[in-house]
């Protein structure tokens, strides 16, 4: 993982986020322990995806303050999948081990996670195939082969299965249940409420840029707290 | 209109028979520019790549010096080159005046620009897309320019083409620090130019159909890597 120390648990304090001049999120107070499975909700606009990226370190507070474990910068040991997975002008093979690179894993060591990741997601036959002419569910396989290899003790998934056909979104439910299987935390969002209700351990609910709950998973599908969840489980906020 | 299809005849004679004037003169014209364009290469990939990850103060008025200077003038560049490497110029030392490695030096100042400012322009597309995902994956600025130098590979060979056609096509800064020094530091368009004014047009016709080949060549076969790169890379 890179860091000797953990990167977790993951504390905010009244953190507020700006990307790009626009407030999105203020006041959020929020701490990640290790294991779980996290699903952000909310609205369109929420800030859910936003969360994910101060969580990663991808985007810095305006406000407030951010830690990971004893860590006051990002450390090693995390990864994240985006909707859209961006893949470099290489084969798959080649993918995973640019990553494994950068995080200091080369040789046999990453030969053998490679074949190992590959294996997990079904890609071993497309090892040699360039990643960017894969259909999109394969190259969203391959983002989460790249995150197997990694072996990160937090994983961020922003809507993983968004642009997967159901097929394809099942696969990837089962991959990742596959990673949370081998001790890592999942944080992810989506709007796929029964995806929600299938991996979900806990929801934290965002709405307006703020965190207005966060309940166990059957808790909040059964008798979410604040109005605004309510509202929007029952559709009436998207 | 006779004039013309006589030269014409006579020219695609020099370039059928490989006339050893012709070829000595196209041989060191692609000695030279593409010995400038390998050392503007060198030097303009990495600094337009540094300049579209990097964030540093000045950035955006160096980019729009690094694009005002793509429209450099070659005649321009030649008299600096001059004054730098003439006897009382501070680089006058190295007697390099009036040498094909003069020319090579004014040609490299000339693409450079070209270079840097269209890798800057791809790399800088290039980050956009790939940004969040590098950076998560722990990518620091110099792996990022690195990566992405890599993975825009093919749109850079036609920004190294370009480089190059615009260094073998120009006449004014050559002329200047090369001095047209027959068996010296003649190449194709000094030559064009001077025989053309003398009147021998069907050398200058020769040269002038082989430049075009070049050119031609160079930028099918570009096309054709970009359209295999694109069907096996994506």
């Amino acid at each position: 993982m890179g860091d000797s120390e953990s990167g977790l648990p993951i504390r905010l304090r009244q953190v507020a986020a700006a990307p790009g001049g626009v407030p999105v999120l203020s006041g959020i107070d929020l701490v990640l322990e290790a294991g779980g499975r996290t699903v952000l909700l909310g609205p369109n606009g929420a800030g859910k995806s936003t969360l994910l990226r101060v969580l990663h370190g991808l985007i810095l507070p305006s406000a407030g303050l951010i830690t990971w474990g004893p860590h006051a910068r990002r450390p090693g040991g995390q990864a994240m999948v985006f909707q859209r997975p961006v893949m470099l002008r290489r084969s798959a093979f080649a993918n995973i081990r640019y990553a494994l690179d950068l995080a200091g894993i080369r040789g046999r060591e990453a030969d053998t996670r490679i074949a190992e990741a590959l294996d997990e997601v079904g890609l071993r036959a497309l090892a040699a195939r360039s990643a960017r002419v894969l259909s999109g569910g394969e190259q969203q396989k391959l983002a989460f082969a790249r995150v197997w290899a990694l072996r990160p003790e937090i994983v961020f998934l922003d809507e993983p299965t968004a642009s997967l056909d159901p097929a394809a979104a099942r696969s990837v439910e089962k991959i990742i249940i596959d990673i949370h299987a081998r001790g890592t935390t999942i944080v992810m969002t989506t709007h796929n409420l029964v995806q929600a209700k299938r991996l979900a351990d806990d929801i934290i609910f965002l709405h307006a840029g703020r965190l207005t709950e966060r309940t166990p998973a059957p808790e909040f599908f059964a008798q979410p707290r604040s109005v605004d969840a309510a509202a929007f489980l029952e559709g009436e906020r998207l | 209109m006779n004039t013309i299809t006589e030269s014409l005849s006579l020219a695609v004679a020099l370039v059928a028979r490989f006339d050893p004037h012709l070829v000595d003169i196209v041989t060191l014209s692609l000695r030279v520019s593409l010995t400038a364009t390998a050392l503007a290469a060198v030097i303009g990939l990495p600094l337009g790549a540094a300049i579209a990850v990097g964030r540093f103060p000045g950035r955006p008025p160096l980019i729009v010096v690094l694009n005002a200077m793509m429209g450099l003038p070659p005649v321009v560049v030649g008299l600096l080159v001059y004054l730098l490497l003439s006897r009382a110029g501070p680089l006058g030392s190295f007697g390099l005046l009036f040498t094909p490695s003069a020319m090579v030096i004014a040609q490299t100042i000339l693409i450079t620009p070209i270079i840097a400012a269209l890798t800057r322009q791809i790399v800088a597309d290039a980050w956009a897309e790939y940004r969040e995902q590098l950076t998560s994956l722990g990518a620091g600025t110099g792996r990022a320019a690195m990566t992405l130098l890599w993975d825009t590979r093919f749109s850079l060979a036609t920004v190294l083409l370009a480089g190059f056609g615009r260094a073998i096509a120009e006449v004014g800064a050559v002329m200047i620090v090369g001095g047209n020094i027959e068996g010296v530091t003649r190449v194709m368009t000094t030559t064009i130019a001077l025989e053309t004014s003398k009147g021998d047009l069907p050398l200058a016709l020769g040269l002038g159909l082989v430049l075009i080949a070049i050119v031609l060549l160079l930028n099918a076969g570009a096309q054709v890597t970009r359209g295999w790169a694109k069907a096996r890379f994506g």
